[in-house]
Parts: C-alpha cells; sequence; structure tokens
C-alpha cells in the first residue's frame, strides 16, 4: 500500500494550491489525485478573462491561471493521478482509488485535503414544473460542450438564474451566434460579480429580469418555449404575470453545491448553510488530519480566494503530517444578524500563529451598515460598508493574540 | 411494399406488460416480436410510476386486478432474482389519523384476507414510531403488509425484453401500427415502416390499447388518461422511511405515498389528475404543491432541499373498472392485455403467466431445448466488496473509469448497457439501465461524456445522441472555432 504525507483529492485550483504549500511546507510525499485527463479542474473550461487579478495581478484566463500552478507543481515530485476517480475515504485516512491503468488500489496517507470544488444545481432541485425535453441543462455544462468540445447547445437561449457561469455562458452563446433572450433572477438582486453583469448582459443589451423566475417548459422533444413570471417577497411566481419566450434552450445557473460525497459517506460533519464540512482554524474537518477547502468548504466568487484559502490548508496539512497541529475543541464563530455563514465554523486559537482570516457572507442586501466583530461580547472591529450583497464574499481579519482565552466569537450587521 | 414478416406471435407495447408477455413465453420454440411505437422499452406508463409491488389488498375481491396482484406478488422475489432486477420487499404501511380511519384500515385487511395476502397486521402508534420514527406523531397505527416490496419498474421491463430477446425474440422499435386487419392465418399488421403476419396478436399497447382493439373488433372499451407527478429525493434522505408509507384512502382520494425506491432515493407521489391527452406527461405546479402539501401530513419533515428531480406518469383508466384481459370468440388469437393501471405493475408477471396459457389455446407450444432461465447478470460495480472491484478491473481497464460520480457507474457498465440485448441508444436509456445521470447532479457531469461514449460504440455522430425521443437533440452544431481536434 502506498503511503503519502498528504494527498489533495481533485486537482483545480484547490487541490493545485494545496497540494503545492504542503510540499514547500515540509511535507515529504504528497499526491494530486483528479478524475479528469488534466489538472486545472472547472478553470480549463473558463476561458474568459478574470482570473489572477489578486494572485497575480494579472488578468488571465481559466487555463493560463490553471497552467501557472500545474507548472509549478510539475517542478516538484509531487505525483499526479489523472483519470482517477476517489471511491471512498476511511477514518483512519485511507483512500480508495480507481483508474483504468493501475486498478482498484488503497492508498493511506497522514493527512488528506478534500479539494474537489461544487457541482451545479439542477432543474430537478428547483423542481421547475413542465415537460422534461433536452435542451435544459445546467450553465457549467453548457460551457463544458462549448468551450471543451466545440459543440452548440442552443441557439435561442433563456437563462434562469444569475449567478457568474450563467452571466458568462450568456456573453459566451451570444459571441457564438446565439440570441440570448433574457436572464430571469429570482432574487431582487444578482448573485454575479458587478463587472460580470456590465461585461456579459449590459455590453450585449440582454435584458435581466429581477424578481423572475422560470414557471413552465413546454416542448416534446426540445424545449419549444418557457414562461417567466414575476415573484412576490415570498418568492412565490404571482399568477397572471408570465410571459412566453420562444427558444430552443434553458441554462441554469441557479447556485453551487459543494461535493460532498466522500466526506458524507465518512460521517464527517456538514454545516447546514456552507452545505459542506465544518471546518475549524487549520481548514481542517470533524475528522483530524482530513482538510477540505475551496468549494467544498463553501463557494467562492473568485478563485484568488480559493487559492489563498488552499495554501492555508495546504500549510495546515503538511503541519498535521509532521505531527505540529494541537488538537482538541476550540470555540465557533458564531453568525449573527444579517450573515449568512462564516468560515471556518471552529476556532482553535492555539494553532492561530498568524491573523485569522474570517470568511463570511451576509444572507441579504445591506446599505450604509457596518460589520461587527465581538470577542467576549466585547467590539474588537467595526467596519463600515456603503454595500453588502449575498453575491459577494466578505472577509475580515483576526489578530491571533485576540483568540487567545477567548470564549466566544460574533459576527454580525449593524445599522449605521 | 416490403416483405411481410412473419411470426407466431406479436405483441404490440413494450411497456411491463408487453414484455412481460415476451418473456414468459421465452422458454417455447416460437417466433415472436415485439413491435413498439417510441425508441426504447418502458418509454410510457412502465417508466414513470411509483415501482411499488402492492401486497394486494386494495383490489376488490373477484377481480383481475385482486387475483393478478396477489399472485404477482409472490412472483416477484424470484423473478428478480432469476432476471437480476433490483427489488426489495421492505413491506407497507398504510397509516390512520383518526378511529374512522383506523375502521377503514380494518376493512382493507379484511379484503386483503379475502384476496389472499398473507400475514397482515394492524400495528398501534407505538409500533409504528418505533418503526418510523419520523412519521407524523398524530398517526395513531397502520396496516402493515410485509409482502409489499419495490422494484426499479424500467430496468423489470428492459429485463424482460432482453431475457426475451436472448432467447430469439425480436423487437421493432420506433414503429407505430397504422392499422390491422385478419387474415386466414391470423392477423395482418401494418405498421410505420413493416407489415407484419401473426397467428396471435396481443395488445398491450398502454395508454393506446383501445385504439388497437378497435382496429381489430367492434369497440367494447375505452381508456382514460390519468396523470400522476411525483418527486424524487437524493439518496441523503434515504432513511426517512423504511417502509412503502401509504396514506387511508379517503373520499378526498388515495392520498400520497412516500417510499424508498429500490435503488434506496425516495419518492414521493402520485396526485391523480385526468388529462385529455395521454402524451400530457407535463409536471405542474398545482400538483406538484398538492403531492408535497400531502405528503408533508404524513413525513412533517420531509427534506425540500433533497429533491433532486420531479416527473408525472400516466395510467390508463379502462371504463370498465378492472383489467382487460381476455380472449375473443369473435377473433380467434387476439389478445387485450388493457386498462392495465395499478396495480398493472405488481400484477404484470401474473398477466404474462395467465396470457401465456390464453396463447396455448390457440397454439401448440413446445419447449425449447436450449432455453436460458436467467438473464447475463448486470455488473453494478459501485456493489462489489473491495476485492472484487480490484479483479474486475484487472480484467477489463474500463471498469477503471467512473462516468457517474453520483452513482459510481463505470465505462464499461455503460458500454454493456449499449451492446446488450434491447440496448441502450439515448441518454435517457443509459440512464434508466446504469442510473447514470439518475443522480443529485442529474447528468450535469456525466451527460457529455455518455455522448462521447454512445457516439464512439454506435459509431454515429455525436450531434445526433438524443436525450429521449430520436427528436430531442441535445447539440444544435458546432461552435464557430475552426481546426478542432
Amino acid at each position: 500500500m502506498m503511503h503519502y504525507d498528504v494527498i489533495c483529492i481533485g486537482g483545480g485550483p484547490a487541490g493545485l494550491a494545496a497540494a503545492l504549500s504542503a510540499k514547500e511546507n515540509g511535507a515529504e510525499k504528497v499526491c494530486i489525485i483528479e478524475r479528469d485527463l488534466e489538472l486545472g479542474g472547472i478553470l480549463q473550461q473558463c476561458i474568459h478573462n478574470g482570473f489572477g487579478l489578486h494572485t497575480f495581478k494579472e488578468d488571465l484566463t481559466g487555463p493560463e491561471y490553471a497552467q501557472r500552478f500545474i507548472e509549478k507543481v510539475k517542478e516538484t515530485d509531487i505525483e499526479i493521478k489523472t483519470d482517477t476517480m476517489v471511491l471512498e475515504i476511511g477514518k483512519d485516512r485511507s483512500v480508495y482509488i480507481l483508474n483504468p491503468n493501475e486498478g482498484y488500489q488503497k492508498l493511506s496517507a497522514n493527512a488528506i485535503v478534500l479539494t474537489m470544488g461544487c457541482r451545479e444545481r439542477t432543474r430537478g432541485a428547483l423542481a421547475i414544473p413542465g415537460t422534461r425535453p433536452a435542451g435544459v441543462m445546467t450553465a457549467g455544462t453548457a460551457q463544458r460542450l462549448v468551450n471543451i468540445e466545440g459543440y452548440m447547445v442552443g441557439k435561442k437561449v433563456v437563462i434562469l438564474g444569475s449567478g457568474d457561469i450563467g452571466l458568462i455562458m450568456a456573453r459566451r452563446m451570444t459571441l457564438e451566434g446565439a440570441k440570448v433572450l433574457a436572464v430571469a433572477e429570482l432574487m431582487p438582486y444578482s448573485s454575479g460579480l458587478t463587472r460580470n453583469i456590465v461585461q456579459c448582459l449590459d455590453d450585449y443589451q440582454i435584458p435581466l429580469l429581477l424578481q423572475h423566475t422560470v414557471t413552465n417548459i413546454y416542448g416534446k422533444n426540445r424545449v419549444e418555449s418557457v414562461d417567466i413570471s414575476e415573484v412576490n417577497d415570498k418568492f412565490e411566481s404571482i399568477p397572471g404575470t408570465e410571459k412566453n419566450f420562444e427558444c430552443d434552450t434553458l441554462l441554469l445557473s441557479v447556485g453551487l453545491l459543494p461535493e460532498i460525497e466522500l466526506p458524507f459517506a465518512a460521517d464527517i460533519v456538514m454545516d447546514k448553510r456552507t452545505r459542506g464540512p465544518r471546518v475549524n482554524e487549520s481548514m481542517e474537518t470533524s475528522i483530524p488530519g482530513i482538510f477540505a477547502c475551496g468549494n467544498i468548504a463553501h463557494v467562492h466568487d473568485l478563485v484568488d480566494f480559493v487559492t489563498i484559502e488552499s495554501q492555508k490548508a495546504g500549510n495546515f496539512a503538511a503541519e498535521f503530517a509532521k505531527g505540529n497541529l494541537q488538537a482538541g475543541n476550540g470555540i465557533c464563530s458564531l453568525a449573527g444578524e444579517g450573515i449568512s455563514y462564516i468560515v471556518p465554523q471552529e476556532i482553535r486559537a492555539n494553532n492561530c500563529k498568524k491573523d485569522l482570516e474570517l470568511y463570511f457572507r451576509v444572507n441579504r442586501v445591506f446599505d450604509n451598515v457596518k460589520i461587527v466583530l465581538r470577542i467576549d461580547d466585547r467590539i474588537i472591529k467595526e467596519i463600515k460598508k456603503r454595500h453588502l450583497a449575498p453575491g459577494e464574499m466578505e472577509s475580515i481579519k483576526v489578530k491571533a493574540e485576540l483568540l487567545l482565552n477567548a470564549e466566544s466569537l460574533k459576527l454580525e450587521i449593524v445599522n449605521n | 411494399m416490403n416483405k411481410c414478416k412473419k411470426y407466431d406471435v406479436i405483441i404490440v407495447g413494450a411497456g411491463v406488460s408487453g414484455t412481460a408477455i415476451a418473456s414468459a413465453m421465452a422458454p417455447y420454440n416460437l417466433s415472436l416480436c415485439v413491435i413498439e411505437k417510441t425508441n426504447d422499452i418502458s418509454n410510457g406508463a412502465s417508466k414513470a410510476n411509483s415501482g411499488i409491488v402492492h401486497a394486494g389488498y386494495d383490489a376488490k375481491p373477484d377481480t383481475l386486478m385482486s387475483r393478478f396482484n396477489v399472485r404477482g406478488n409472490a412472483m416477484y422475489p424470484g423473478l428478480c432474482e432469476r432476471l437480476d432486477v433490483p427489488f426489495k420487499l421492505i413491506g407497507s404501511y398504510v397509516v390512520a389519523f383518526n378511529s374512522k380511519e383506523l375502521k377503514i384500515l380494518q376493512e382493507l385487511k379484511e379484503r386483503g384476507e379475502k384476496n389472499g395476502v398473507p400475514d397482515l397486521k394492524i400495528l398501534n402508534a407505538d409500533e409504528v414510531h418505533s418503526n418510523e420514527p419520523k412519521l407524523n406523531p398524530e398517526i395513531i397505527g397502520a396496516l402493515y403488509a410485509p409482502t409489499a416490496g419495490v422494484v426499479s419498474p424500467y430496468e423489470l421491463s428492459i429485463a424482460f425484453m432482453e431475457h426475451a430477446m436472448d432467447n430469439g425474440a425480436e423487437l421493432s422499435l420506433e414503429n407505430p401500427v397504422t392499422d390491422i386487419n385478419r387474415s386466414d392465418n391470423g392477423f395482418i399488421v401494418k405498421t410505420k415502416n413493416d407489415t407484419f403476419e401473426a397467428k396471435i396478436l396481443i395488445n398491450a399497447a398502454g395508454a393506446y390499447a383501445d385504439k388497437i382493439h378497435n382496429m381489430v373488433m367492434e369497440p367494447s372499451f375505452t381508456l382514460f388518461a390519468r396523470r400522476g407527478e411525483y418527486f424524487l429525493l437524493d439518496k441523503y434522505a434515504g432513511h426517512s422511511v423504511d417502509h412503502v408509507i401509504f396514506q387511508c384512502p379517503s373520499e378526498l382520494g388515495k392520498g400520497v405515498l412516500i417510499a424508498p425506491t429500490a435503488h434506496e432515493n425516495i419518492i414521493v407521489g402520485p396526485n391523480a389528475e385526468d388529462v385529455d391527452d395521454p402524451e400530457a406527461v407535463e409536471t405542474t405546479q398545482n400538483g406538484l404543491n398538492e403531492v408535497w402539501g400531502s405528503a408533508l401530513r404524513t413525513l412533517p419533515n420531509l427534506p425540500k432541499e433533497q429533491v433532486i428531480t420531479t416527473f408525472s406518469g400516466m395510467r390508463a383508466e379502462p371504463s370498465t373498472g378492472d383489467f382487460i384481459i381476455r380472449d375473443y370468440d369473435e377473433a380467434p388469437g387476439f389478445i387485450d392485455v388493457a386498462g392495465i393501471k395499478s396495480p398493472g405493475l405488481s400484477a404484470a408477471p401474473a398477466i404474462a403467466e395467465y396470457v401465456s396459457d390464453l396463447v396455448k389455446k390457440h397454439i401448440h407450444l413446445v419447449e425449447k431445448d436450449n432455453y436460458k432461465p436467467e438473464r447475463r447478470k448486470i455488473i453494478r460495480f459501485h456493489t462489489l466488496t473491495h476485492e472484487d472491484k480490484a479483479k474486475l478491473v484487472k480484467n477489463d481497464p474500463l471498469y477503471g473509469r467512473i462516468i457517474c460520480r453520483c452513482e459510481g457507474v463505470t465505462e464499461a457498465e455503460i458500454v454493456d448497457c449499449i451492446h446488450r440485448n434491447a440496448g441502450a441508444h439515448t441518454l435517457d436509456a443509459v440512464k434508466r439501465r446504469t442510473r447514470s445521470g439518475g443522480g443529485r447532479c442529474q447528468g450535469g457531469f456525466c451527460g457529455p461524456r455518455i455522448i462521447d461514449i454512445l457516439s464512439r460504440e454506435l459509431n454515429i455522430a455525436k450531434e445526433t445522441i438524443c436525450k429521449d425521443s430520436s427528436a430531442s437533440r441535445i447539440i444544435l452544431g458546432e461552435t464557430k472555432g475552426e481546426g478542432k481536434q
């Protein structure tokens, strides 16, 4: 049985950064396991630009951003297993893998980093009524077919959901000669980045219909049309407001969910809000030595922040592999008024050698408010914000020394 | 004019009834063809239903429904073992919320006993809640039927057809019947593509069985389309219930059921709505709301966030109120298998047994020397032990590549389902046979990969691969880019 110091499951941006960081921080035998034929993950199909503005101060495409890390990995002796699926992980940090060349094998590791990313919510999850024709697919599946395989998936397109992939695909389909009729968004605001709304919709005069949703799908074989209706404050469609759009394709960009098959089967504790594993200050899950970072821990807006988080997780995985991480329970980070979730969910101060970055999202749109951080009911930090929206991940830094002996930590949004 | 194709037996319709009959005829030396109007097995009512093998207390005594349900139920365990079809004998509860409903349970129990259903038992509140702790605490009792089970209905139909074909039967897909005439030897069946002649003609045409009947003889029944809508939940919701949970039938209707499926998802439904068009298998907001609202009464914490898909299915409700399974003196050799509403799935094996007896009245059946009673086992990779997985990949590297991550389906399983008898040609056909695309991501990940595999294995262009019907293309052409790989 092959043994590694650190195994990263998933060779996208999170796995690449975590593996490199583990290696740089003293893990000797590091392995990346990737189910696709190439490293890079979803970045390989994101051929638009806008990646790396934070990490490299450059405007890169997805494949370019991935390539920078892939090349760095290839300069090391990090082992890469592509075309390989992990079927099971154990509490003892065993990893069962499967690929056509080496067959079915059991590996073991001192530390595992879960870097499987996320998947898209589907039509079924929304229970959109209507027929079940061809031509309804997630924006990411369409993106793969168009950008990787070179096939057009539609000529007249409606997009439900204004998540970033939906916005990007509105522009992509337009550039490929399709007509994008509208982007419908359930919420009164887009969950996508502002720059994507401007560059992908406004620049092509594609209407964004806020507080609207698709309420019916027609067509026996291929999509023939969809109804779009207004919704009320409870997100219920308002009868009589439906408008029919003739189209052959409905793309869905209605949210991303952490890819949790493996941790779920291993009984790792999940967070109801992030729907990924709960993690502590080291990005360690409820099973010691199993870490999680990137979109499996919580869905990020920008790959740059996936990279930063995964470098941290890789570092702590290496420390764990060397026996340098303190075990035990910590305090919970409490999501107060206006906060949807905070990552990490648990903090053990004795492992916080550096300042701790808390990542969080608000649960609705706020204007002119402040973010308030309390430790033991004492206000530690207040940050004034002119605008906050769930679509943009926020962060706040806490000094390591303030965490020592802390009994509680709470984040909330307070009116100015 | 094409040459007339001659068979001893022609079955119209490749749903569960038609394919079950084809399978029941497999031991005999005869020529048989199943003619189906769509492009796959089990494409009508047989693919979209609750997948319940009922115990048999629902139907009134002395009906064909009660007789074939109870007999069919008893045949299921052995049948599914022999044909390698997912089936679980999990038992069912009919739950009662008040003393009036308790009384109905008692009536159901007595009726079931009259029908010959074994081991029925009324459970008290404690027994119900200790076995099914998530049920509504207001439930005060249940009728327990240990012989109820769950089956994968489309896999059963596919298995029936494959088994029949392994033993020499033929299948003609996308070939709707357009006209039927009598001949000296039996029946001339005209279809879209061919002309067939058969000594025995079996009408198992589902929602269209009245139309087929009327091509042969005077109308004697009509069928009404009754639609039922369903939710399917992720395996993460798997242990919401461990038995099939029915609501007590009342003046408001039969109520909805909540049950584990043969693949350990949770199914919730159906409602019942009469519609004009048997093809109108869309879901509706009102229908889905009705189903979910009703199900919450049984299971107040039913997890909505675990819904992975919704669908609706169509039942053929006969004007006679009972199955119509019979031959006719005025049309010797013609057999109706019509109006097969619930419990048609449960009854299918027994119906097939009975119909093969009817066939024996008309032609002399001789047993084959080389009859294969079992279907070649299907390898379901994710169910194997570590050792067996390792062994399998060594022999065939395609078992080493997972295509559907949600259901853990390997490339070898998909290739196998394409090349078996009654094999898959579309994404949905692959899904029905292997589960690939039937999990929580609903084909988002494996869809493009299965298009590649279908294209490679069937040697057809990717653009021509369909989701389901032969007009349901997924790819509409190439992108603008040149110099593609």
